[in-house]
């Protein structure tokens, strides 16, 4: 299996790779860890004439942790994620869901960029993001705008993100209280058949304080489940709130018969992980 | 499309190749160079036995264009060991029948190098986890982690690492 032929460019700023990208237009594509992009292109069902490396630009692979906002270049690979200590300790949901993405090698070059810019519903990132409220960073010849998370994605491979810009970066509030991002996927290095991402707050008497749930491959793009959440807050979190909760998500997931399997037994396997992963995320809070 | 002149560093030498920018890594290896070791198995990116180490990362040699190794240094299993002096690793999959067809072996050993250098005493469950991206298919895995295990043992003999 051979991509189609393409020119290959290695642009070493963003400015630089974003002039590109206007110059060559519709022609272009960025690539970045390339192990979404270039299976694709293997597929032929992509067949970019020209694709701009992002890997010489140092500057995208910071991940930093300023005061309570963390911000993370989007050519920062999963195992970077990994592998952060100041991560573990600000957002250490970001390392759970990293883990659980893949196997090791495509872990050490799938970048977390790549992982929300690509529009795979079975892409872990995009629901991890909006379940911590993410804004992203997107440089385009008119300059650099920011689109949270939960208003980026349209339907499957359709984002927010014009065709000629560039996602530079991440930024989300430091986490705090309990955290779980649960996966049921058939083997290791597989697709979610159904991922939720769920960070829960506890206050001193016990309440639920702040809550954000987002599911994983249940539709064509992720789901953030606001009403979800805010009945975890309302009614504090029970065994009868996280049944209602989980009821009230399972209302906005679509998922589709594949070979993960049928519809009924998608939905099965979405209550079984949410209700695992409000448990964790409250016990841990 | 034009070639590009490539100079990388394979298994501690400099040597040159020529590829045009779709050319995948793997191919450049194995056609060009002449280095057969890492193999071909899935071209989908899911089986691990075109495992390579670039720049201290366990890679998937046909996921990579040969251009975006430009200027880096590769490990295959021919810079692990020969047949005149086996790795610690070649030694144990043989001892413990870690192979038996031998065709994800490259691959496989080459990617329990990379994660006994970076967690030099791992439990059966790290063994497990970090060789989650190589498929081997008709050995089965309890030969092979047993394998993994006994080298780590090995390379942390005092007189195995003088
Ligand atoms: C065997 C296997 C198993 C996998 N399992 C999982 C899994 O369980 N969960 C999961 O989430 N993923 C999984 N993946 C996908 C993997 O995580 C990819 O690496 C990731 O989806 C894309 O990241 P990338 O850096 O490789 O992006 P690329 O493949 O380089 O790019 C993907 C797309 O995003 C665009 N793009 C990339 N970066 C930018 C940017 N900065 N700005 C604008 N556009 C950009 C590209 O043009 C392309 O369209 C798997 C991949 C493989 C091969
Ligand atoms: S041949 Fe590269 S992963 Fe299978
Ligand atoms: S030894 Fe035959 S596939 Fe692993």
């Amino acid at each position: 299996m051979i991509p189609g032929r393409f020119e290959y460019h290695q642009p070493d700023s963003v400015p630089a790779a974003v002039g590109l990208l206007s110059d060559l237009g519709d022609e272009a594509r960025v690539i970045a860890g390339g192990h979404s992009l270039i299976p694709m292109m293997k597929l032929r069902l992509a067949m970019p004439e020209h694709l701009i490396d992002l890997r010489a630009i140092d500057s995208l692979k910071q991940i930093s942790v300023a005061g309570s906002t963390v911000t993370i270049g989007a050519m920062a690979t999963q195992s970077d994620l990994i592998d952060s200590t100041e991560l573990a300790t600000a957002a250490p949901i970001v390392r759970e869901t990293a883990l659980q993405i893949a196997d090791p090698q495509v872990r050490y070059v799938g970048t977390i960029g790549g992982n929300v810019a690509n529009g795979d519903p079975g892409n872990d990132m995009p629901a991890l993001m909006q379940c911590l409220n993410a804004s992203f960073h997107l440089h385009g010849p008119d300059g650099e705008r920011q689109v949270p998370a939960r208003e980026f994605y349209e339907a499957a491979y359709f984002t927010a993100r014009d065709d000629l810009e560039i996602l530079t970066g991440i930024s989300f509030p430091a986490c705090e209280g309990g955290y779980a991002y649960e996966k049921q996927k058939r083997k290791i290095g597989d697709y979610a058949t159904a991922a939720a991402a769920v960070l829960l707050s506890k206050a001193a008497d016990s309440s639920c304080s702040q809550a954000a749930i987002a599911l994983t491959n249940l539709a064509d793009t992720p789901l953030y489940c606001q009403e979800a959440s805010d009945h975890l807050v309302q009614s504090g979190v029970t065994d009868a709130s996280i049944d209602a909760a989980v009821q009230s998500a399972l209302g906005q997931i679509e998922p589709v018969d594949d070979n993960r399997g049928p519809v009924e037994f998608k939905k099965h396997a979405a209550k079984v992980i949410l209700k695992r992963a409000i448990e964790n995320a409250w016990a841990r809070a | 499309m034009s070639k590009t002149k490539l100079t990388l560093n394979v298994n501690g030498k400099s040597v040159e190749a020529e590829a045009e920018p779709r050319e995948l890594l793997i191919h450049v290896l194995r056609e060009q160079l002449e280095i057969t070791g890492p193999h071909i198995g899935c071209e989908t990116s899911h089986c691990g036995a075109c495992t390579v180490e670039i720049d201290g990362r366990s890679v998937k040699s046909c996921t990579m264009f040969a251009i975006q190794a430009q200027g880096t240094e590769i490990t295959t299993i021919e810079g692990l060991g020969n047949p005149d002096k086996l790795h610690v690793l070649q030694e144990k999959f043989k001892e413990h029948h870690g192979l038996q067809c031998g065709y994800c072996t490259p691959g496989m050993i080459t990617r329990a190098h990379r994660l006994l250098e970076e967690n030099p005493n791992p439990t059966e469950e790290d063994v497990r986890f970090g060789i989650a991206g190589n498929l081997c298919r008709c050995t089965g895995y309890q030969n092979i982690v047993k394998a993994v295990l006994a080298a780590a043992d090995e390379l942390n003999q005092p007189e195995a690492v003088a």
